[in-house]
């Protein structure tokens, strides 16, 4: 008896100390989604849980090592106990109930975060290596940066152009995997105004790490505003600087003439003379910039295809239009 | 002087390596001749090349080490024997450079190959440790050299666990059931030696371009990623085969070979985690070897079974990947939790609580953790539908895991416990064991995986059952059984230090993790621009690798140290009533032909006055009998 009391107020001290650590706000981002609410709520639950288990059994070892260590010289066996049924039948049967309103709880609020809201704002977001962007097909405008009206569902159709990606914003807490070949579906209710970053989640190569999007939760007036700013311009040069943000190429190519990005520099590109891998040089005109763009393989630029092959996706041909890449190619033109 | 002077060229690894230089040679120049003939453009990749060339290697090594002597020599009619002697003129440590059919030796190769992987997979992570103490890039100049390293970090690991799981259940098993070998020695042979040629070509990929997926190579990134993908397939592929050869012959040693007398519930529970593992990588292991071998035809073959522009789904190849990879990690951890239940007792020397409850929940995992894989894919896009019933089946791993958790304490309870470094290494791997189970349900659960997936909440996790799982049992059996294997004792003060310079730098090392991705930290990135609040958990997690990298140091030199000086150990340091304490220490090759024995009682029967766990059944003259135990027959 004396030392199930000692182990008692062990477990139940260490119980204390689990729940003063293992508290939602310490330990998880920001809550900034409606969906959000429901999960920390389920991580609270886990959390209760887990530190009860964690002092049980860790109460139960820490008081066995104390308290019944061998003393020197004692070549006896202990107490000679082999089981007790009634308590295996416990120590089963309680898990396995916890384990199943657990389970419960957990599809319930599955079911919250998932649920639809039939006015939701459709967005179209397309990972590829190594940027996001995203289209509002209700307004017909394309964007590097996803802005979002607050308090207002956005359902997000997600895909990619090559390999697997995930959308992730830690503080809206969920995720999902961008699938080339498939649209997944997930749905977002940002409640607070403020800066995000979208992280990619799932490895894609080279510059994984760095394929970040900004995010904005803003107002609707501000939405509008936004929506207004990013329509198609009319201007044929300003069309070509819309697609290189809104399609992707703007991930791997600058524009201020720094060196060291996955692609190279569109500075100045226009007329150069490029050397390739293997030392030859080539004029860059349109048809030279043309068949870079649909076929990046065919001439590697020195210092960007050492491995016989080059980083870029070789389906731009597919993802843009004829024009869309004639528009990129006059508005690199003007880049001097 | 003449025992030293033993031909070098004669040694197996030697031959073995010259048959893999002559293999990969054969097999490149193969491919570029079928090129010529039938006249085919050189199509811009090597990897047709490497692979043939990879598999003629393995063939090459597997001829020159000898694996296939015995088979080629029935095969031509000739006489072979069925369990080759050793010549004794050679020095002892050829033995284990060569082909041997003995299970002692094997396990110990087993155990060598494990710590010389597991140690080139920790200086991995040790050096992107150092790269992510940091904002930005240090060591690395491009995002590629870190995932080729962090790929590399975790794959070897695998395989040397793998590795180490083999170590324990060819050293263990016969001798814990009272056999004189496995029941297919041969086999045995092999499949050690095969991971030989493995491991060189899954290391070669370091040198061929890397490999930028992570170790789960999920397609279309693995179909685009540098050729070192393709030798990471193929080593990968190699040591698949290896573990179902293993798994068939402990499964055939333990149905077959055990002690008169010992029914299956009085097996040392080592031996039923062995049987539960073995069952598992007998009829899981096909489909990685499968999913790999599709993204390899791929590749070289223009297959697209995982791309969605000739009809593939990239979806199928994770349901292929994960059918194996999550029981797998069952095989990882269920022989460390069976080496748990067997040093508990004989430290505590109280018999194990509930034996029979302990045994099946063995089983008990092993089932469920064939119906739990979806749960890797609960943000993948898989049907929606599908994710309630694998969270179902995922927490209901928790109860057969329960069992054990809950005996492990019991059978301490109330007992009189003995704190020497293997007793401080199982109560260490429970307590870091239980970190890793206990964190484990907010992942099953769909709703909260939502957030985990993917971070380095999910690295602490495996972390801690892996160290929990695996490496601490693991060192723990190399404590307890090392005056077995060498018949020398270790040294106990250094033991202890290694066991408390690992014990908290692992749990600061998983905390960290653990913090690190609720906060925020993806998996897989070698930077984490922006994120201030991660600088200190990634530090304190740094400098905890470190600790751990010196404390394995520590183990190595007790060890070599001791193995080569210690005292003489004791016949039965550890006062246990597991049968193979009665043999000489080093164990004679045959185990127990010469000293058979029967079961005639509970192997964990500690305190019960006069009680016997087997009795030694007398010998008569004639020593040429087969006696309890001999091989089942040759392969």
């Amino acid at each position: 008896m004396k030392h199930v009391i000692g182990v008692v107020l062990v477990i139940a001290l260490l119980t204390v100390g689990g729940l003063f650590v293992l508290t939602p706000a310490n330990l998880l981002p920001v809550q900034a989604s409606a969906q959000a609410v429901f999960i920390d709520q389920l991580f609270s639950y886990q959390f209760y849980v887990i530190s009860f288990l964690f002092a049980l059994i860790m109460g139960l070892m820490i008081y066995s090592v104390i308290v019944f260590r061998r003393k020197p010289g004692d070549m006896e066996d202990a107490q000679h106990i082999e089981g007790n049924t009634p308590l295996e039948l416990a120590w089963t049967g309680i898990p396995l109930v916890i384990v199943v309103i657990f389970a419960i709880i957990g599809s319930n609020t599955l079911a919250s975060v998932l649920r639809p809201d039939p006015k939701a704002l459709e967005i179209k977001v397309t990972g590829r290596q190594w940027a996001w962007t995203f289209e509002y097909p209700e307004y017909g405008v394309s964007s590097d940066k996803l802005v979002l009206p607050v308090n207002k569902q956005a359902l997000l159709l997600i895909t990619s152009d090559d390999v697997l990606h995930a959308f992730w914003v830690p503080e809206f807490r969920v995720k999902q995997d961008a699938v080339p070949g498939a649209i997944n579906q997930l749905r977002i209710t940002p409640t607070k105004e403020r800066k995000f970053k979208l992280m990619c989640a799932e490895i894609c190569g080279r510059d994984h790490t760095f394929m970040v999007a900004d995010v904005q939760v803003v107002k609707e007036e501000a939405f509008k505003e936004f929506i207004e700013n990013s329509k198609v311009p009319t201007d044929p040069i300003a069309r070509g600087e819309y697609w290189y943000r809104t399609q992707g190429c703007k991930a791997c190519h600058n524009t201020d003439g720094a060196a060291g990005g996955v692609g190279p520099t569109y500075k100045g590109l226009y007329g150069s003379q490029v050397e390739l891998e293997d030392g030859s040089l080539v004029f860059a005109d349109e048809l030279y910039m043309k068949e870079s763009i649909i076929n990046p393989n065919a001439k590697l630029v020195k210092g960007y295809g050492a491995t016989g092959k080059s980083a870029m996706p070789g389906n731009f041909g597919n993802s843009l239009t004829p024009e869309q890449i004639n528009e990129i190619i006059g508005w690199i033109e003007t880049l001097k | 002087m003449k025992k030293n002077q033993y031909p070098i060229l004669k040694l197996g690894m030697t031959r073995g390596l010259i048959g893999f230089v002559i293999g990969m040679l054969l097999g490149q120049a193969l491919v570029h001749v079928i090129r010529l003939i039938m006249r085919l453009p050189f199509n811009g990749t090597l990897d047709a090349v490497w692979v043939v060339g990879g598999l003629f290697a393995t063939i090459g090594f597997m001829y020159g080490v000898g694996a296939l002597d015995a088979w080629i020599k029935s095969a031509l009619g000739e006489e072979v024997t069925d369990h080759p002697e050793d010549d004794p003129s050679w020095p002892s440590w050829v033995r284990y450079f060569s082909f041997s059919v003995d299970h002692k030796v094997i396990g110990i190769q087993y155990a060598i190959t494990s710590f010389l992987l597991l140690s080139v997979a920790g200086l991995f992570a040790l050096v992107f440790r150092v790269e992510l103490v940091q904002q930005g890039l240090q060591i690395f100049k491009t995002g590629d050299e870190y995932n080729t390293f962090m790929s590399l970090h975790g794959i070897v690991m695998i395989g040397a666990i793998l590795l180490g799981i083999g170590a324990m259940t060819n050293y263990l098993a016969p001798l814990l059931i009272g056999a004189s070998d496995m029941a297919f020695p041969r086999i045995n042979g092999f499949a050690y030696w095969i991971n030989v040629p493995a491991a060189v070509l899954l290391l070669s990929s370091l040198f061929l371009g890397g490999v930028n997926t992570g170790w789960v190579a999920y397609p279309p990134l693995s179909v685009r990623a540098p050729l070192g993908m393709q030798m990471f397939f193929l080593g990968v592929y190699l040591i698949g085969i290896s573990s179902i050869m293993g798994g068939i012959n402990v499964i055939v040693s333990v149905v077959y070979m055990r002690a008169k007398g010992m029914t299956y519930f009085r097996m040392p529970i080592f031996v039923w985690t062995a049987l539960a593992t073995a069952i598992i990588s007998t009829t899981a292991t096909q489909l990685i070897g499968l999913s790999f071998q599709m993204v390899m035809f791929q590749r070289m073959l223009g297959m697209g079974f995982f791309d969605p522009a000739k009809g593939g789904n990239p979806i199928l190849y994770q349901h292929l990947f994960w059918f194996y990879s999550h029981p797998a990690v069952y095989v990882f951890i269920l022989p460390g939790l069976g080496i748990i239940s067997e040093l508990l007792p004989v430290f505590s020397r109280k018999p194990l609580f509930g034996y029979r409850w302990v045994a099946m929940s063995s089983l008990g995992i092993a089932l469920v953790g064939f119906f739990v894989w979806a749960h890797h894919m609960f943000t993948s896009g898989m049907e929606e539908y599908l994710r309630v019933p694998f969270m179902y089946s995922t927490l209901l791993v928790a109860v057969p895991t329960g069992v054990k958790f809950f005996s492990w304490v019991a059978t301490i309870w109330k007992g009189k416990l003995d704190l020497s470094t293997p007793m401080l290494f199982a109560l260490g791997g429970v307590a870091i064991f239980l970190v890793g189970g206990l964190s484990g349900p907010p992942n099953g659960t769909v709703a909260t995986d939502l957030h985990l997936h993917d971070t380095y909440y999910i690295v602490g996790h495996f972390h801690a059952t892996m160290f929990g799982g695996f490496i601490f049992p693991f060192m723990a059996a190399l404590y307890y059984w090392f005056p077995k294997i060498t018949g020398k004792m270790y040294n106990e003060r250094l033991g202890k230090v290694q066991f408390w310079l690992l014990f908290p730098a692992f749990y600061v090392q998983s905390f960290g993790q653990m913090f690190a991705g609720l906060l925020g930290m993806r998996r897989r990135v070698a930077d984490y621009p922006g994120m201030s609040q991660l600088n200190t958990p990634h530090l304190l997690v740094t400098i905890a690798a470190f600790v751990i990298g010196l404390s394995v140091l520590i183990l190595f030199y007790n060890l070599w140290v001791s193995a080569v000086k210690g005292a003489p150990a004791p016949l039965n340091p550890w006062r246990s009533r597991s049968p193979e304490w009665m043999l000489p220490s080093p164990t004679p090759v045959h185990n127990f032909r010469d000293q058979p024995f029967e079961v005639v009682g509970e192997p964990y029967d500690y305190g019960l006055a006069g009680s016997k766990y087997y009795v030694e059944i007398p010998v008569h003259g004639d020593a040429g009998t087969p006696a309890a135990g001999a091989a089942v027959g040759a392969d």
